[in-house]
Order: C-alpha cells, then sequence, then structure tokens
C-alpha cells in the first residue's frame, strides 16, 4: 500500500516536471525569434552569427534537459 | 519494464526499440557479449571511414561526388574549429572531427528501419561527454596552470558578487557533462519513441472502425516527424560539437 501511494507520487512528480520542457521551448523560441529580428534587419551580418544563435539554443535547451533528468530520475531511480 | 507493461491499444511498446540485446539470440549481456549496440557502433565506424578511404583516393581537382562529401565535412568541421576556439585549437581538430562523424553517423544510420541508435542510450553519450570533460579540464591547467582558475573568478564583476558568481560559474562547469550527454540522448531517444508511437497507432484501421481517421493522420505524422528527426540528427551532432568547440576555448583561453 505505502509502496503503490510512493510509485503514484513518482508518476505525478515525472508528469509535472515534463511542464519544464515548456519553459525550454520558450526560452528556445525567445533566442531563435530574436536572432530572426535581427537577422532581417541586418542580413549580411546574420551568417557569421548562426553558430552563436546555436550556442544560445543549446543553453536554453539546457534547463529543458534537467526537467527531463527528473522525470527520469522519479521513473527508475526512486 | 517494457516487456510486460504492453498496454492493450499499442501493437508493441514505443520503447523496445532501445533493448540491449545479445546478436545471437537469448538475453544474457557480459562484458564481451557482441550486443547489437555494438554492431551498430562497428557500422558507424566502418561508414565514416569508407566515406574518407573512397573520398580521399582520387584526389581529383575537380572533385567526385564522394570526394566533395568528404571534403565538405572536413572544411566545415575545420571552420567550426578555428572560428570558435581559434588558430592554437587547431590541434585538437582530429579529435573534434571523429566526435563529430561518429556522433553524425550514429544519429543517421539509426533512422534506418530496424536499426538501433547508439546515440539514444545515455551510457555511450556519458562516456563521449566526460572524454571532452576531462580532456578540457586536463588541457585548461596544462596549458594555463593554475590562472585556469580564473575561468571561475570573474574579474570584470563587482567585487561583491564576484564570490556568488565563482559558486555559480563552479556549478556550471561541472553540469556541462551532464547536460552536454542528455541533450544528445534525449533528442535522440525521444524523437524515435514519438516515431514508434504513431507507428504503433497505424494498425489501429484492423481492429476498429476509429482506424479510418487514425491511420492516415499517423502515416502523415510519421512521415513528418521522420523528416524532422533527419533534422535533428545533423543538428545535434553539429550542437555537440560546437559545444566542445566553445569548452576548449574556455580551456585555452579561460579570460572572460
Amino acid at each position: 500500500m505505502e509502496g503503490d501511494i510512493v510509485q503514484m507520487g513518482a508518476y505525478i512528480g515525472a508528469g509535472l516536471a515534463c511542464t519544464g520542457m515548456g519553459g525550454a521551448a520558450v526560452g528556445v523560441g525567445h533566442v531563435v525569434g530574436n536572432f530572426l529580428l535581427g537577422a532581417l534587419r541586418n542580413p549580411s551580418a546574420a551568417a557569421g552569427q548562426t553558430a552563436t544563435m546555436f550556442i544560445g539554443i543549446a543553453f536554453a535547451e539546457a534547463l529543458g534537459i534537467f526537467s527531463f533528468l527528473v522525470a527520469l530520475l522519479l521513473m527508475f531511480a526512486v | 519494464m517494457a516487456a510486460e507493461e504492453h498496454s492493450e491499444g499499442l501493437a508493441f511498446h514505443p520503447m523496445d526499440q532501445f533493448i540491449v540485446r545479445p546478436l545471437g539470440g537469448g538475453d544474457e549481456l557480459s562484458f564481451f557479449t557482441v550486443s547489437n549496440a555494438a554492431l551498430w557502433m562497428a557500422i558507424t565506424v566502418l561508414a565514416a571511414t569508407l566515406l574518407f578511404v573512397l573520398g580521399t583516393r582520387g584526389r581529383a581537382i575537380v572533385p567526385t561526388r564522394i570526394q566533395s562529401v568528404a571534403e565538405l565535412a572536413y572544411g566545415f568541421i575545420h571552420k567550426m574549429v578555428e572560428d570558435i576556439a581559434g588558430k592554437d585549437a587547431l590541434k585538437f581538430f582530429p579529435y573534434v572531427f571523429t566526435l563529430f562523424l561518429f556522433i553524425l553517423f550514429s544519429n543517421v544510420l539509426g533512422l534506418l528501419p530496424m536499426a538501433f541508435t547508439p546515440t539514444s542510450h545515455i551510457a555511450v553519450t556519458a562516456v563521449l561527454a566526460m572524454a571532452v570533460f576531462l580532456t578540457v579540464t586536463i588541457v585548461g591547467f596544462y596549458v594555463n596552470g593554475l590562472k585556469f582558475l580564473g575561468l571561475f573568478w570573474v574579474s570584470s564583476a563587482p567585487l561583491v558578487l564576484r564570490p556568488i558568481l565563482a559558486l555559480i560559474e563552479v556549478i556550471s562547469y561541472f553540469v556541462r557533462p551532464v547536460s552536454h550527454s542528455i541533450r544528445l540522448a534525449g533528442n535522440m531517444m525521444a524523437g524515435h519513441a514519438v516515431i514508434k508511437v504513431f507507428a504503433a497507432f497505424t494498425p489501429l484501421i484492423l481492429i476498429s472502425a476509429v482506424g479510418v481517421a487514425v491511420t492516415p493522420l499517423s502515416i502523415i505524422a510519421i512521415t513528418a516527424m521522420y523528416g524532422l528527426e533527419v533534422l535533428v540528427a545533423f543538428i545535434q551532432a553539429y550542437v555537440f560539437t560546437i559545444l566542445t568547440c566553445v569548452y576548449l576555448k574556455d580551456a585555452l583561453h579561460p579570460g572572460h
């Protein structure tokens, strides 16, 4: 019985951890949106900055990955 | 857990594709068992080697198709290392290029039907990321000595803020291998699992009337997801390599 409740809590927690992906989605969208905004104003400078954009995406995405990590830990390690 | 938790509606479990199995049948895995993971890693290495052996054989002035692919890949990564990590990082170019090719080929080959994707396993990507982390740390201390610790001491910030910033910098430094490895594995695993979830819905037309609507929709969804996955396979290899370059830059020029 107690184990069932713990498992239920772990599953609910894993589901809740997925809301963190929404934050990562907002972050990635913000980075790319602002890049595009700048790129359309000054297209000649855009090509040199795509690498910076991908680094920014990777850092924004990393925090979404941590929510995925929490979900994985709750599913398999708790 | 995957084996006994098949739900009623799905024809197979979407996570079944990630199970590591011995090639000879059975399910006992020891340290030296040749598994499907080992097989696909070998195919990956073989394919990457083949591309460059065949690509550099002719060395024509007007390149053949395979030679121009090899040249494009080489030039792309060479320019990335030079632009991001600086000219003196070019001694690490062979390492970075090897990482890129291994990840790219295993991502792309994993998209073949019935294939296994080695990079969808954290065990594989964690080794790659730890190797990068250790390389960067050792190189940082070797090149800069104790000045490498200046990476954590942000000298451009006000003095009051510096200890707090140092703490944040130390944490973010040690979190690098975690995010570096899980980003790749998570992206690969999630994309493949989504494709398999839709694939499991397709045979619904044989069972019930709802299938008339669901089956065409899921076939369209698989096609669209597959297209996205081809893009993701390339972008994740690119992101892993570019982050390696950024970390190398930190190790060689630790000033902010």
